[in-house]
């Protein structure tokens, strides 16, 4: 075995883990027995840890966070849902969010094991400490706003069963409006104070490699956009009491602009952030 | 399924061929359970033969005095009455009947046909029935079986249970707990108070810190809101048109009194709104509901509209952060949770077999023959597998060495035995079989994989 087949080794147990956790978490929707929730939650952290050790491994022996392509930025972006899940998890004990959490996470993983690893094209641009932290925070900014959007369609899915009078599926499975919207809301937050803080790493870094701030390029548009849908969702909760079903529909708007912005753009657009999605 | 548990329990598949069936076959107690219930007697009887608590105190400390009575228990609710107890001679049925009788001074012609008599099995099932609430008016309401825990806790502090009762009860309150824990029988409300609770707990986390207020001082509104203050809520508003009513129904919930023409000020502040005027129209219309959420800014309300005609307007439900319900919308839902918890009566039923099954077997194991033939074959179990380790380190010995040693060994543990066994082969004139041969069945830890 290569140094370089640990890692990938790694991925596939995480991918493994991940996966059983959706089955577990699947399982718990169901049956709702607490032993299947617990198992679902244990996998996945199980998942991440091996995820976490291979993407370590990785750059290490690259010497920057592996970002160079589609695969690798999709592992990121996985390894940056189940962390942020977790540490939501312990935070509010919303264990329904795993359900959103557990699939998506298994979903990106699949297609990046499935996916051919495109050269990394050689060049040092992929280091230093702006980047590095432009890299983490947007990640972490973007899960957390996943999960905003998952409690979003819970959100919803609950209400609709409240307002119907149907007291169908959802209904005794979800927990109360109040604790999705709240942890809807503590998702925005966290995931808005880190994309802004991602946003404004990412201008610093562009000042020092291109000289300017900002350079209308399409990534930047729409990130700003992403920013204002976001901001704007802030707003009107704080300042209109948003609160509840048109949050919750905000939320999912956002994180579509935020798909569109991750990986949209890349594919229908271009600009300077193209190489990653290769 | 059926199991005789009669006297004359034949005990042959237990009897080893050194032990003699004809000694003192074993008296199996008979569990007799008396009773009437909702389903066996109206009201009017269950009135006049149920127990008060004190009453029943008396009345359980009388009817042990009787000699026909070896153990005793008894309960008493609202829509039962059941006598369960081990006869000490006889079937003690009619010393029960006259005893009821004399005790309520009623004939017993006019209750005897309202009576159930249940032994042996079917009184074990019928007690599980009732501690799981599978016997219930109500399928599944949670008292009755801390109402049967606290009967029990009397015979215990009279001290007129025995082993054989003990350990029905306890195994009535382990099944019941099962019941619970294992089938839906206690999920699904199933009054309206309860529902409108459940549904208040998926709109609110946290009810402990939510208000509500009442709209009319009515027995309805108090019906409703029962469940909601006993799961805490922290404050009750009270708004009625006759002021004195308010404050009267506020009093008793240590609420607040407002007057009516202030219940839009209040909708400002509250989270759960219970409506039961008379009003022939709408108290609060859609438009003007949208006004009141945007000053108290979209913060969710709850309103449970259980009066007839309605009070509210049914287009406030399509208002966002607003939730309707009306008397009809709870009682569906009660409806629904009736079914599910029948359904899962189901379940509870096959659980209260099994168990009534292995009570069953126990019971058939405090027989005399089969204590004693286990007795004797846990002793010459361990007595032959002693004597294989001994052997086996003892490759020198000659075969007649062998058979001296056999010998020996067994003649000791037919002399330790021999005491044990003769007493509990003569126990006829004790008063109560049982109680020793659940001592020696201890004593020689021969139910070890069950515990009591």
């Amino acid at each position: 075995m290569t140094l370089d087949t640990i890692p990938t080794g790694l991925f596939f147990i995480a991918t493994a883990l991940y996966t059983a956790s959706t089955v577990g978490y699947a399982l718990y929707l169901f049956m709702q027995k607490e032993k299947m929730q617990h198992t679902a939650l244990s996998l996945i952290l199980a998942g991440f840890i091996f995820h976490a050790m291979g993407t370590l491994m990785v750059s290490v022996q690259m010497g920057t966070l592996p970002i160079h392509n589609l695969k690798e930025t999709l592992s990121i972006a996985a390894l940056a849902l189940s962390g942020m899940f977790l540490v939501l998890k312990t935070k509010f004990n919303l264990k329904i969010l795993g359900i959103f959490a557990a699939p998506l996470v298994a979903l990106m993983m699949m297609a990046m094991v499935a996916l051919p690893g495109a050269p990394v094209p050689a060049g040092s641009f992929l280091k230093g400490f702006w980047l590095v932290s432009h890299i983490i925070l947007i990640f972490s900014g973007e899960a957390a706003l996943a999960l905003a959007c998952g409690a979003g369609i819970l959100y919803i899915l609950q209400e609709n069963a409240i307002k119907a009078k149907k007291r169908g599926f959802f209904f005794t499975r979800l927990p109360s409006l109040d604790l999705l919207d709240s942890t809807s809301y503590t998702c925005v937050i966290t995931g808005f104070a880190m994309l802004t803080a991602g946003l404004i790493t990412g201008l610093v870094y562009a000042k020092a490699v291109w000289g300017s701030f900002w350079t209308w390029d399409p990534k930047e548009i729409w990130s700003a956009v992403t920013w204002l849908v976001y901001a704007a969702l802030l707003h009107g909760r704080l300042t209109s009491g948003w609160q509840g079903r048109r949050s919750a529909i905000m939320t999912i708007i956002g994180f579509a602009v935020l798909v569109f912005t991750f990986l949209g753009v890349n594919f229908l657009i271009g600009g300077h952030h193209r190489g990653f999605t290769m | 399924m059926k199991i005789d548990t009669s006297h004359g329990l034949s005990c042959e598949p237990y009897t080893a061929p050194h032990d003699n069936p004809c000694i003192n076959r074993g008296t199996m107690p008979q569990i007799t359970l008396i009773g009437i219930n909702h389903k066996t007697a109206p009201v009017a009887l269950r009135e006049v033969l149920s127990f008060t608590g004190d009453e029943a105190d008396v009345a359980l400390r009388d009817l042990f005095q009787q000699p026909e009575i070896r153990e005793l228990v008894l309960f008493s609710t609202c829509n039962r009455m059941e006598i369960l107890f081990i006869p000490a001679r006889g079937d003690g049925q009619d010393c029960v009947k006259t005893f009821i009788s004399r005790f309520k001074s009623v004939p017993v012609e006019k209750f005897e046909s309202a009576l159930y008599i249940h032994t042996g099995d079917k009184a074990i099932r019928h007690l599980f029935r009732v501690a799981c609430s599978l016997d219930s008016m109500m399928v599944g309401e949670p008292q009755i079986l801390g109402q049967v825990k606290k009967s029990y806790r009397n015979s215990v502090a009279a001290n007129t249970s025995g082993v054989i009762l003990n350990r029905v009860m306890h195994k009535a309150f382990n099944i019941a707990k099962k019941v619970r824990r294992e089938t839906g029988i206690g999920d699904n409300a199933v009054s309206i108070s309860y529902a409108a609770t459940e549904l208040a707990g998926k709109i609110f986390s946290d009810i402990s810190t939510r208000s509500v207020m009442l709209l009319g001082a009515g027995e309805m509104a108090e019906l409703a809101v029962e469940h909601l203050i006993s799961s805490g809520v922290k404050e009750i508003v009270v708004a009625n048109r006759t002021f004195c009513n308010a404050i009267t129904l506020a009093e008793k919930f240590h609420g607040k009194a407002v007057k009516f023409e202030e219940m839009e000020h209040f909708l400002k502040e509250v989270d759960i709104i219970i409506s039961s005027t008379g009003a022939t129209e709408f108290i609060l219309t859609a438009p003007q509901l949208k006004r009141i959420m945007r000053s108290r800014k979209n913060r969710p309300l709850f309103f449970i509209d259980i009066a007839v005609p309605r009070d509210l307007d049914p287009d406030i439900n399509r208002i966002n952060n607003c939730f309707l319900y009306d008397i009809d919308d709870l009682q569906d839902i009660v409806n629904d949770n009736i079914e599910e918890r029948n359904k899962e009566a189901v379940k509870g039923e096959r659980l209260v077999d099994e168990a009534v099954i292995k009570f069953i077997n126990w019971m058939e194991s405090l027989e005399m023959v089969p204590t004693i033939v286990a007795i004797r074959k846990k002793i010459d179990a361990i007595a032959q597998a002693e004597i294989k380790k001994t052997m086996h380190s003892m490759p020198h010995l000659s075969p007649r060495d062998h058979e001296a040693i056999q010998r020996m060994t067994r003649s000791i543990a037919d002399k330790i035995m021999h005491d044990p066994i003769r007493f509990l082969k003569n126990m006829g004139n004790h008063r109560d079989d049982a109680r020793y041969l659940n001592a020696a069945r201890h004593l020689f830890n021969l139910d070890h994989t069950e515990e009591l």
